[in-house]
């Protein structure tokens, strides 16, 4: 995909940010953040994820544009799969 | 070959006579294989949503049932999997490199913390069959009730939250136990030489597969086990 040779140094980098955030959020579990729990342990996973993806998966190097659109395309579906059967469910009560 | 009417220009695996060139070969390979990582994320898709509908609906279950999960085992596993993928990306690195040897070091790396991963999954899962938390006859969530009375336990969606923990733990070991095969595969054509600055395209692609399993695995890891850590009242 992308020739492009990336510094061992970044990669390193981020390992280590990487297991950071892992400790943090198991830390961060135990403090009482009440609903905030569940929305800091997400943004976190995201925050991974999204190094993973930009940097271990060279997405951020790639000139190759029809590679992004897949991925924006299949996490839209995900999105699509969530929200919409969360929208039902989560209204069910009102009727 | 050398006799063919038609002069076949030759090339190596790197450029097949099929494509304009060797970019364009690369390119298609790591789009097929994005295609296939967009299905895989409908398929552990589904999984998740499950997870949400049930969570939404037995929040209290699915608490006491994150609680009883073992967070060091599974931390340790998060990063086990973390090392992992980075020994994926130096690895490819040493293939666009053409240091065959170091990426033979990395990919066999790679299968250890593989097998580490599976290894303490093993563990976990034979905690829960000693506790009684395999859905099924022999289930029981009377240890959940007596650990957190503060809690109102049903065990019936109690069973929910563990069918839920072994169908998606499961399928991500599934493709694990893939992951390795398919690093097996890599090492040894890796050791034979195959793999050069030129062409390591299944290096890569196989890089993403790998990096793919980790992200399921950074998503499963708070949702499984970090639900409901903080102090009971």
């Amino acid at each position: 995909m992308s020739e492009h040779v990336m510094s061992s140094k970044l990669y390193y980098t981020i390992w280590i940010v990487l297991l950071c955030l892992t400790v943090i959020t198991a830390a961060v579990s135990f403090v009482d953040l009440g609903r905030f729990n569940t929305v800091v342990a997400l943004v976190i996973a995201t925050i991974k994820a999204l190094l993973v993806v930009l940097f271990f998966m060279h997405v951020k190097y790639t000139s190759e544009r029809l590679t992004k659109i897949v991925i924006v395309a299949a996490i839209f579906w995900l999105f699509l799969l969530l929200a919409l059967s969360m929208a039902d469910y989560g209204s069910r009560h009102l009727s | 070959m050398s006799d063919s009417p038609v002069a076949v220009e030759q090339h190596g695996p790197e450029h097949l006579h099929h494509f304009v060139d060797a970019e364009q070969q690369r390119d298609a390979a790591a789009l097929g294989m994005w295609l296939f990582l967009a299905t895989e994320i409908m398929f552990f898709g589904g999984m998740f949503l499950a997870y949400l509908v049930y969570r939404y609906w037995y929040y209290n279950e699915f608490a006491a049932g994150s609680r009883s999960l073992d967070i060091y085992l599974g931390t340790i596993n998060t990063a086990v999997l973390i090392c992992s993928s980075l020994t994926v990306a130096l690895g490819v690195r040493a293939a666009q490199m053409g240091n065959r040897k170091l990426l033979v070091i990395l990919l066999l790396l790679t299968i250890v913390f593989g097998f580490a991963f599976l290894g303490i999954k093993g563990v976990e899962w034979y905690q829960k069959y000693e506790e009684h938390h395999i859905p099924g006859r022999s289930f029981s969530a009377d240890d959940l009730i007596r650990d957190y009375p503060q809690i109102h336990i049903d065990p019936r969606p109690e069973q929910i939250y563990f069918s839920l923990y072994f169908a998606m733990t499961g399928l991500h070991a599934v493709h694990m136990i893939i992951g390795v095969g398919i690093f097996v595969f890599l090492t040894y054509y890796a050791w034979k030489g195959r793999y050069t600055s030129k062409y390591y395209t299944p290096i890569e692609i196989g890089g993403l597969y790998w990096h793919f399993v980790d992200i399921v695995w950074i998503y499963l890891f708070p949702l499984l086990y970090l639900i409901d850590r903080k102090p009971l009242r």
